[in-house]
């Protein structure tokens, strides 16, 4: 008897899950996404708290920038994102759209014995150098000439660069691009490059920890990891010849000096910019959408998540030391929202009002 | 219990051998049919399967085979930015380290299932065979973590120095073993890998070396044998297909391991004689650079480096099969 009536509780209680299970989608709605794995902290937790806030919720699936631009091309997601801005042509070709959510910046990450955060100075073209095999000693004559008064060891320089392909190394090569002639020609600028030296670590904890592990190492990181890990980091002198430190604010200078309105597509890739504060190494993620959707509900519901995480998720952004965008940058994101239409040619995105 | 069940099958056997023939239910052969039907197709299913795996590898990798031919092999530039290709360092890289880690790993493990089964007093035989059936168990980024953070430093501070200065002096091999002291590369790579599969090696040696029926031993002991020599002339060839098929097992884990590769390889495109240069395997080029690739022939190249490890997977298990045929057809002709 007993037995029976726990059955029957258990199969009342599976029937209320059921209907709780089934509700649920009626009254919210989930929104999918795909692709660049450095921006997912930030997504995951402005989703948490855009769920707590409208109940909406979203579900991002950090697969990489290369996947993300698959899977928005094959229409299995809502939205893409990709660290890496697609080229207009690319864009185009696919009828996709792209606008920028979260700027970044990175920063040259190294192990000297002695040396601590902030005391190597170092500027764009001994970076190539030493990307490029040239520079392999760290008391080389022209890493003195640049650090007078700091003692550099004899020893040997271990380059450290990402083995997987990320949004970190295209912005990484891009800068080194805008710098080294030869860099360009030799190397050039993409997700993945064939280092002319080096050791591959996966990912940004990657390249963290063989410069932690090896003696002499150099890598660059997103800001965020040296940060946690307390590695010590290079300052840098920038496109104006100014010496700078990785900040909010130097990132921030970098991002006011772009001309976002006249960019087609937003690709505005924040290396080397000018500016007396602009750090040289900054770049955005990117999201990316059709501009046909066969779906307006769900392409508005995705822009008024953005909307209200422009509005509301700078604090969590800087948090995690990420940088979020000034108003008069997202003013122009979302006035470029008109273009994104439903099949019979209505914008999806009426006002800004909409996402407050 | 389990007496029980034993005795229930023997029934059903004599009273199945009673009732077969010709009077036979219709019903019953019916389901012995229908049966045998299922578990064929249960095994036809396992080679359609292969077969598909094959055709959508060759398919994706189409478009590479195309454009760089048989020349993919041979080559060791993987250049993303020009859209170049070739296989040469992965495909090396991966069948160096499971060298190295075969080299390494049959020996000890040979030795510690020797142990187990003829030497190990009786009170140790239990903990020290659980303690190999967990190392098994551990997964695999456990082990790339250790090598990274554990043993990397270690072996680049006090192993490497030393190797460089030492062997890497000698003339001819000397090549293999010169180069700074990173602590990531090749050799840390095969040493790694080794640790990974000798509880696998041990666990299915010591198996098949316990089946060895005693009366074969015994009787070797009676005739004065050393237990080296009835390991080497009694419990071996006794059990040698199941030696090589545990090593097989090894080796068929330590081609295809990933992550912990991907930790301690150095994932560096680029090929070096010597063994402490930073190299890169398929299985780690394909988890590193596989969700990041844009563009069709960078993926169909990535897909292709997959095809080789199953092709490369494919002629292991081939040589194994011929090995075991040789080493029968040998016992033959001897006795």
């Amino acid at each position: 008897m007993k037995m029976v009536n726990s059955a029957r509780a258990l199969l009342s209680s599976t029937a209320l899950l059921l209907c709780v299970c089934t509700a649920t989608p009626a009254l919210a709605v989930d929104i999918t996404g795909a692709g660049a794995t450095f921006p997912y902290p930030i997504y995951s937790k402005w989703a948490e708290a855009y769920r707590a806030k409208t109940g909406n919720g979203l579900n991002y699936q950090s697969l990489g920038s290369g996947a993300g631009i698959k899977q928005i091309e094959a229409k299995t997601v809502d939205f893409g994102a990709s660290d890496m801005p697609l080229t207009m042509d690319v864009l185009e070709k696919n009828g996709l759209q792209q606008f920028p959510t979260v700027m970044g910046g990175e920063v040259l990450a190294f192990n000297v014995a002695g040396i601590k955060k902030g005391e190597l100075k170092l500027n764009g073209q001994l970076i190539a150098a030493i990307y490029l095999g040239k520079i392999t000693k760290w008391n080389d004559p022209a890493l003195v000439k640049l650090n007078p008064g700091l003692k550099l060891p004899d020893s040997r320089i271990t380059v450290i660069h990402r083995s997987d392909g990320s949004g970190t190394t295209f912005i990484f090569t891009n800068y080194l691009s805008k710098i080294s002639p030869e860099w360009k020609t030799k190397v050039g600028n993409s997700v993945s490059v064939s280092w002319p030296v080096g050791v591959g670590g996966k990912g940004n904890a990657g390249v963290a920890s063989y410069v932690q592990q090896v003696p002499g190492a150099i890598g660059y990181v997103e800001y965020a990891y040296a940060l946690n890990n307390k590695i010590p980091y290079a300052l840098l002198y920038n496109h104006d010849g100014k010496l700078v430190k990785p900040t909010s604010e130097s990132f921030q200078a970098a991002a006011a000096g772009a001309d976002w309105k006249k960019t087609p597509g937003f690709r505005v890739i924040l290396t080397d910019e000018p500016g007396a504060n602009s750090w040289p190494i900054t770049g955005a993620t990117f999201i990316l959408m059709h501009k046909v959707q066969d779906n307006p509900a769900r392409a508005l519901q995705v822009l008024k998540f953005f909307a209200w995480d422009y509005a509301n998720g700078g604090k969590m952004a800087e948090q995690l030391v990420y940088v979020p965008f000034p108003p008069s940058v997202v003013k122009t994101i979302e006035d470029s929202w008109s273009t994104i239409k439903a099949k019979d040619g209505t914008p999806v995105w009426k006002s800004s009002a909409d996402g407050k | 219990m389990a007496n029980g069940s034993e005795v229930l099958i023997e029934e059903n056997i004599i009273v199945g051998s009673t009732v077969s023939g010709s009077s036979r239910p219709r019903t019953y052969s019916m389901a012995d049919q229908l049966f045998k039907n299922v578990t064929r197709f249960f095994a036809f299913l396992v080679l359609l399967l292969m077969a598909a795996i094959i055709v959508s590898l060759f398919m994706g990798a189409l478009p590479a085979i195309r454009k760089f031919g048989i020349g993919f092999i041979g080559s060791a530039t993987w250049n993303p930015v020009t859209n170049v290709f070739g296989g040469l360092v992965p495909i090396v890289g991966t069948l160096v380290t499971s060298t190295i880690a075969l080299l390494i790993a049959v020996p000890v493990s040979f030795g510690i299932a020797m142990f187990l089964t003829e030497m190990c007093p009786a009170r140790l035989k239990r903990p020290l065979g659980t303690t190999i059936e967990l190392l098994a168990g551990i997964p695999s980024i456990i082990y790339g973590m250790w090598g990274l953070f554990v043993f990397a430093p270690v072996f680049s501070q006090h192993a490497e120095p030393w190797i460089d200065a030492h062997l890497g002096r000698l003339p001819l091999i000397g090549l293999f073993f010169s180069g700074p002291p990173i602590g990531i590369g090749i050799m840390t790579a095969g040493l790694i890998l080794s640790i990974m599969v000798i509880p696998f090696i041990a666990a299915v040696i010591r198996d098949v070396f316990e089946v060895v029926p005693p009366l074969l031993k015994e009787s070797a002991y009676g005739l004065g044998a050393t237990t080296w020599e009835v390991t080497r002339y009694i419990v071996l060839p006794y059990a040698r297909v199941g030696v090589v098929g545990g090593i097989m097992l090894g080796l068929g884990r330590a081609i295809g391991e990933t992550m912990a590769v991907t930790f301690v390889i150095g994932n560096s495109h680029s090929l070096h004689a010597s063994l402490l240069m930073p190299g890169n395997s398929i299985a780690s080029t394909l988890a590193n650079e596989f969700t990041e690739a844009v563009g069709r022939i960078y993926t169909a190249s990535l897909i292709e480096l997959g095809l080789f490890l199953f092709i490369i997977t494919f002629i292991v298990l081939a040589l194994a099969k011929l090995l075991l045929i040789r080493l029968s057809r040998m016992e033959g002709k001897r006795s």
